[in-house]
């Protein structure tokens, strides 16, 4: 079942950036591709628990702030070592300016 | 059967194992630790009061990936001639390439040698016993182990010394400016200094100062530095001189032995380091892991350390020349970054301190420009208005 949340409008996300989205306990990262495209994946590294938000986003990789664990957050694939655990992914849709995410249909 | 075998179970070691598989290698890897416990991280071990380690990987992994984890086996010896590695006890293990990634040891000077070290698993598991029970402990050294045990014990509510040869904070590697935002923010968490203090002795109440002084304590932790694992390369008749010498893909001068991370001396930029930092030991190790298979490239990955002290949050992409000018980025809400160019207006360092992970992203665009060395216009740098990831793009 799903569960479209409004995260943000789409310009509070500039091209290849990302923002932190936090809902009802749990915490979520927002990005915007160079192309313009929105994407959401959970809001912390699956190595140590760091916010992501705080990374830097190149083309579609988002490195973690803290140990340089790297991920592809179109499809959360974990890009090597320290990370091994994918980040969940969830989907996105643009309504009106506004960005949703389907908070109940994570893929990992 | 000869294959692959790595002396050392840490950051490196474990990175160079695995590198090695997805490299593609098919022959045997094995991969041989001192300690009994299961690959772990020591970056938490002065960090942290939990008091499980993480593991650098879980267990199955190394069985998926074929590799042979021995842990809890002592090497005796290195029998080059042969190729072969001699375990305690006697058993030999055969091998095609050799990497030594055996790691540092800390540093213990004549009168510490009752002071607790931080090392291992066990040491933390030490501390932090004696942290809960404690009054008031004394840290000799004002560097990154040292400060973080420093706040660790802070949040457990236990008085702190810290006991500091020279006049600042992590004099080694750190800008002053940095140093003393820590030594604030300390100070403020009511951590006590004490400065230019030479120690003649710890003992088990405490410390003597050569001027006479006595700063009591229940537990005394020295934190004065690492020396590299080198015996096994000294034994086996390699280069050692600050760690074992190696060329730029960590090749020693025995064209089947390598080394890598904390213990060995790398050519970088002109001079030779060597480095104490969990990242580059696992950059190294990968590049190493590839040099065994033949790569020839050379190693370039610019070096980066971090601390965390209470929410404070440090940073290094590069290594820092603290004896030339810094061009300060102020980055709002008490954050701020230190670059440094060299003659020729290429980035070579960078050093910043925030809260949190403030200063990650301009750190983590700094690694990338020193990386690829090109000259960056200072008035860019000093500069908060510009987006520094659009030199990048250039």
């Amino acid at each position: 079942m799903s569960q479209w949340i409004e995260a943000c409008g789409v310009d509070d996300v500039e091209d290849e950036d990302l923002i932190r989205f936090d809902h009802e306990g749990r915490t979520f990262a927002i990005y915007r591709s160079p192309d313009a495209l929105f994407y959401a994946t959970d809001g912390l590294c699956t190595h140590e628990q760091v916010h992501l938000a705080d990374g830097l986003v190149m083309d579609h990789i988002i490195e973690c702030p803290k140990h340089n664990g790297r991920f592809d957050y179109r499809t959360g694939e974990a890009k090597g070592a320290p990370v091994c655990v994918n980040l969940k992914t969830y989907p996105v849709k643009v309504e009106d300016g506004r960005v949703l995410v389907d908070i109940a249909c994570a893929r990992r | 059967m000869n294959g692959m075998v790595i002396i050392g179970a840490g950051e490196c070691g474990v990175r160079a194992a695995f590198t090695l598989r997805e490299a593609g290698y098919q022959g045997a890897v094995t991969l041989i630790g001192e300690e009994p416990h299961l690959p772990y991280e020591r970056p938490p071990l002065s960090k942290n009061t939990a008091s499980a380690p993480k593991p650098i990987a879980e267990e199955e992994h190394y069985a998926e990936a074929g590799i042979e984890l021995r842990r809890g086996l002592r090497i005796a010896g290195i029998e080059p001639a042969t190729r072969q590695v001699v375990v305690d006890g006697g058993e030999k293990l055969s091998y095609d390439k050799l990497l030594i990634a055996t790691g540092a040891r800390a540093r213990v000077f004549a009168g510490l040698e009752c002071a607790q070290t931080l090392r291992t698993l066990e040491d933390a598991q030490t501390i932090l016993t004696v942290l809960k029970s404690s009054r008031r402990i004394a840290v000799i050294g004002g560097g990154f182990i040292g400060l973080e045990l420093a706040a660790t014990a802070r949040a457990l509510g236990t008085q702190v010394t810290v006991l500091e040869a020279a006049d600042r904070l992590m004099a080694r590697i750190v800008p002053i400016e940095i140093a003393a935002v820590f030594e604030k923010r300390h100070r403020a968490e009511g951590v006590r200094f004490i400065f230019c203090a030479q120690v003649l002795q710890a003992g088990p109440d405490g410390v003597v100062l050569t001027d006479g002084r006595h700063i009591d304590a229940d537990i005394v932790i020295a934190g004065v530095g690492a020396l590299p694992e080198t015996r096994l390369a000294e034994e086996a008749g390699l280069a050692v001189n600050n760690g074992i010498v190696v060329d730029n893909r960590f090749a020693t001068q025995n064209p089947h032995i390598f080394a890598a991370g904390d213990c060995c001396n790398f050519p970088f930029r002109g001079q030779r380091v060597r480095l104490e930092s969990w990242r580059a030991s696992q950059d190294q190790g990968a590049h190493a892991a590839h040099a065994m298979l033949g790569a020839q490239n050379a190693f370039s990955t610019t070096p980066w350390f971090w601390s965390d002290q209470y929410d404070l949050g440090l940073q290094i992409a590069g290594l820092p020349d603290l004896a030339r000018p810094f061009i300060h980025r102020d980055l709002g809400d008490g954050a701020f970054v230190l670059f440094q160019t060299d003659e020729r207006g290429c980035l070579f360092s960078a050093s910043g301190v925030g809260s949190g992970n403030a200063v990650a992203r301009h750190i983590s665009i700094a690694e990338k420009l020193i990386e690829r060395a090109q000259p960056v216009p200072p008035d860019l740098l000093d500069n908060p208005d510009v987006n520094l990831k659009k030199l990048l793009k250039g």
